[in-house]
């Protein structure tokens, strides 16, 4: 964690990827991909399915492991050294589509398992710690409850909780509000916009192009694995440089 | 509709009506029925079998067991002769289905949890020979198995020729005979201090879980708590002058002297039911391992739990959920498995219950009480584990 701070230097990205590649088998699905992200920056990042996001973000805290280039967390660079392995998700929260609660455990179990087991945190402080950001997400009632008694948007809010309670300071979404119904979705994307509001450093992959112009500082766009174009929403919206871009585009803002 | 209706409305059968047609009393009236044409089944089956028994001039009722047995058994675990009762027999017998299938239960467990782990190992060798394992044993009627094994141990060499187990014991077709300590009071007190070892164990695991809630530091008390367990009835043992005479067995004319032994017919018996049965609790336990989603060690990666905080908090309690219920309906078909201890000539319950049922000729009172205690051994065991699965469910909407 020393080495992380170190050789960090004003102004250096937190996470910087170069020329990461990566291969399922013989199948190449990320093609030299590099991507730079300031401290509290939010980037969205968007693409038709298949094309990589998923895979993409999983690589920064090592869901996957990527084969060629490299990634830099906070100075610190991500090898299969389990010790950097560990500080860096230590830093990194992460949100799934599918929510990806422990159902065997309450609410507040799930909060408290990280900061009791990972921080070492006394259960008192964790307790605290866990309603703090329960309350962050407008839900302390439902601490004792179990995740499958919460509705779809609640238990993303928890999955959002959950991460927020390892105190990180990047946060990674994949598609969380993919798996929502419409009148949920909202919910969740104010939680998300109050987390940016924060000073949040976040990667969010998401086809939500009304939270990307309220909130991005950059959109990233992707398409068979290659990193397309990446410009600030007024741009990408307005004036998108590539054609593929502006296909997507059409499609996905046509209705 | 009909309500809108108000001269229906006033009819005073309107209440009757709605009796009539509810749910409940229907459910009712079909259970009463169905209770009702079991019960007349079962009293036409009953005077049937007297009316024959009669016929027969067979005595009927239970006052046999009381009568003495005249036979004696092999094997034995509590104080038997051919002066004891026929009840006294059938308890013999029960003991010894006990036995077995406690033994086999845990051997049953032991090898299931390991082949069904390495069924989802990364080594293709290892995942590959448990595979053809558990094909072959799930496969092959267990009573065959049960032969098998006996004819293994029949064909071992006798006592006089038996495998030298370094000294050890000997394996011959009179079973496995080993070495074991002789006989010294110091063994009681040792058992002792182990049962207290284990208590302290547990006691420090309660006393290390609040330390981590209270400080958040983690105390592991598994070496500490293991070297109490081993460590008291060591210094016990030490206490009582460290007796360490051995008996050792000996060759002696056709058979051994000294040490102890596990009959042929045990061993032929608990290893062939409880290798069938370790073929289905491998597959259920790879089942139980597999149907904890991806995403659950996804998200606890995430949060950076250790790999084994992982499989401790998040994999096994919710694998172990799928895992129980259907590990419960093993252990129970192991037990009613033993039952063809016949084939060999291992004394269970229903080998003992044949001889009775054929030198009294009670055939019915007999195979009742039979079925009986399979029927009370089965539902406790399952109950049992009902009990824990109820303790550890998945709480839903
Ligand atoms: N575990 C895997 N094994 C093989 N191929 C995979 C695996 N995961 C993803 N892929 C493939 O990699 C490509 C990128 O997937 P993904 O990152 O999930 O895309 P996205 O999130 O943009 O929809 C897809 O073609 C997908 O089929
Ligand atoms: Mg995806």
């Amino acid at each position: 964690m020393t080495k992380s701070t170190s050789t960090l230097n004003a102004g250096d990205p937190v996470i910087s990827l170069h020329n990461v590649s990566k291969w399922y088998g013989q199948f190449q699905c990320l093609h030299n991909v590099s991507l730079d992200v300031g401290k509290g920056e939010r980037v969205v990042v968007c693409g038709p399915s298949g094309s990589g996001k998923s895979t993409l973000i999983r690589c920064i805290n090592r869901l996957e492991v990527h084969q060629e280039g490299q990634i830099v967390v906070k100075g610190l660079e991500m090898t299969d050294n389990i010790k950097s392995i560990d500080a860096i998700r230590r830093n990194i929260g992460m949100v799934f589509q599918n929510f990806n609660l422990f159902p065997h455990l309450t609410v507040l179990e799930n909060l408290t398992l990280g900061p009791t087991l990972t921080r070492q945190m006394k259960k008192a402080d964790a307790d605290e710690l866990a309603m703090h950001f329960l309350r962050k997400v407008r839900i302390p009632e439902q601490a004792q409850k179990y995740p499958l008694q919460l509705s779809g948007g609640q238990q993303q809010r928890v999955a959002i909780a959950r991460s927020l309670c390892m105190e990180p300071e990047i946060m990674l979404f994949d598609e969380p509000t993919s798996a929502l119904d419409p009148e949920m979705i909202k919910e969740v994307l104010d939680t998300m916009i109050e987390l940016a509001q924060s000073g949040m450093t976040m990667i969010v992959v998401t086809h939500e192009m009304g939270f990307a112009r309220t909130v991005a500082d950059n959109v990233v766009f992707m398409a068979d694995g290659r990193k397309i174009e990446s410009a600030p929403p007024e741009e990408f919206f307005g004036n998108p440089r590539e054609e593929r871009t502006r296909a997507f585009l059409d499609q996905i803002l046509k209705h | 509709m009909l309500d809108a209706n108000p001269a229906y409305r006033q009819r005073p059968s309107r209440r009757m009506r709605d009796i009539l047609y509810s749910e409940s009393f229907r459910t009712a009236i079909y259970q009463i029925a169905l209770a009702g044409a079991v019960g007349l089944l079962g009293l036409f089956l009953y005077q049937n079998v007297i009316e024959n028994l009669q016929r027969q001039n067979i005595a009927t009722g239970f006052g046999f067991l009381r009568e003495i047995s005249q036979f004696e058994i092999g094997e034995t675990l509590i104080e038997y002769s051919s002066r004891d009762t026929y009840f006294r027999a059938l308890v013999v017998g029960l003991l010894n289905t006990l036995k077995v299938s406690a033994a086999g239960i845990v051997l049953a467990t032991l090898v299931g949890f390991c082949v069904g782990i390495a069924r989802v190992s990364n080594n293709w060798l290892l995942q590959r020979i448990a595979t053809g394992y558990v094909e072959i044993v799930r496969n092959i009627p267990v009573i065959l198995q049960v032969i098998f094994w006996a004819a293994v141990i029949r064909n071992l060499p006798a006592p006089r020729q038996a495998l030298d187990l370094w000294g050890t014991g000997f394996l011959s077709n009179r079973g496995l005979t080993v070495a074991t300590p002789a006989s010294d009071p110091a063994h009681l007190w040792m058992i002792l201090a182990f049962v207290a070892g284990v208590a302290l164990m547990v006691a420090g695991d309660r006393w290390a879980k609040r330390h981590r809630e209270a400080t958040g530091r983690h105390v592991d008390i598994l070496w500490p708590g293991l070297a109490l367990i081993v460590g008291l009835p060591l210094l016990v043992w030490l206490a009582f002058g460290a007796p360490h005479a051995i008996s050792f067995p000996e060759r002696k004319g056709f058979n051994f002297a000294g040490g102890s032994t596990v009959s042929p017919e045990f061993v032929a018996l608990m290893t062939g039911i409880s290798l069938y049965a370790s073929g289905f609790i491998a597959e259920i336990v790879r089942a139980g391992i597999q149907a904890t989603p991806k995403g659950q060690v996804e998200a606890a990666r995430s949060i950076a739990l250790r790999p084994r905080f992982i499989m401790r908090y998040v994999v096994l309690p919710q694998a172990l959920r799928v895992i129980v219920p259907p590990l419960t309906s093993q252990y129970v078909s192991l037990i009613k498995n033993s039952s063809i201890a016949v084939v060999v000539g291992y004394p269970d319950l229903v080998n003992i219950g044949n001889t009775v049922m054929n030198q009294t000729g009670q055939a019915v009172e007999a195979i009742a009480v039979m079925m009986l205690v399979y029927l009370i051994v089965s539902l406790v065991t399952s109950t049992l584990m009902n009990l824990y699965n109820r303790l550890v469910a998945i709480k839903e909407r």
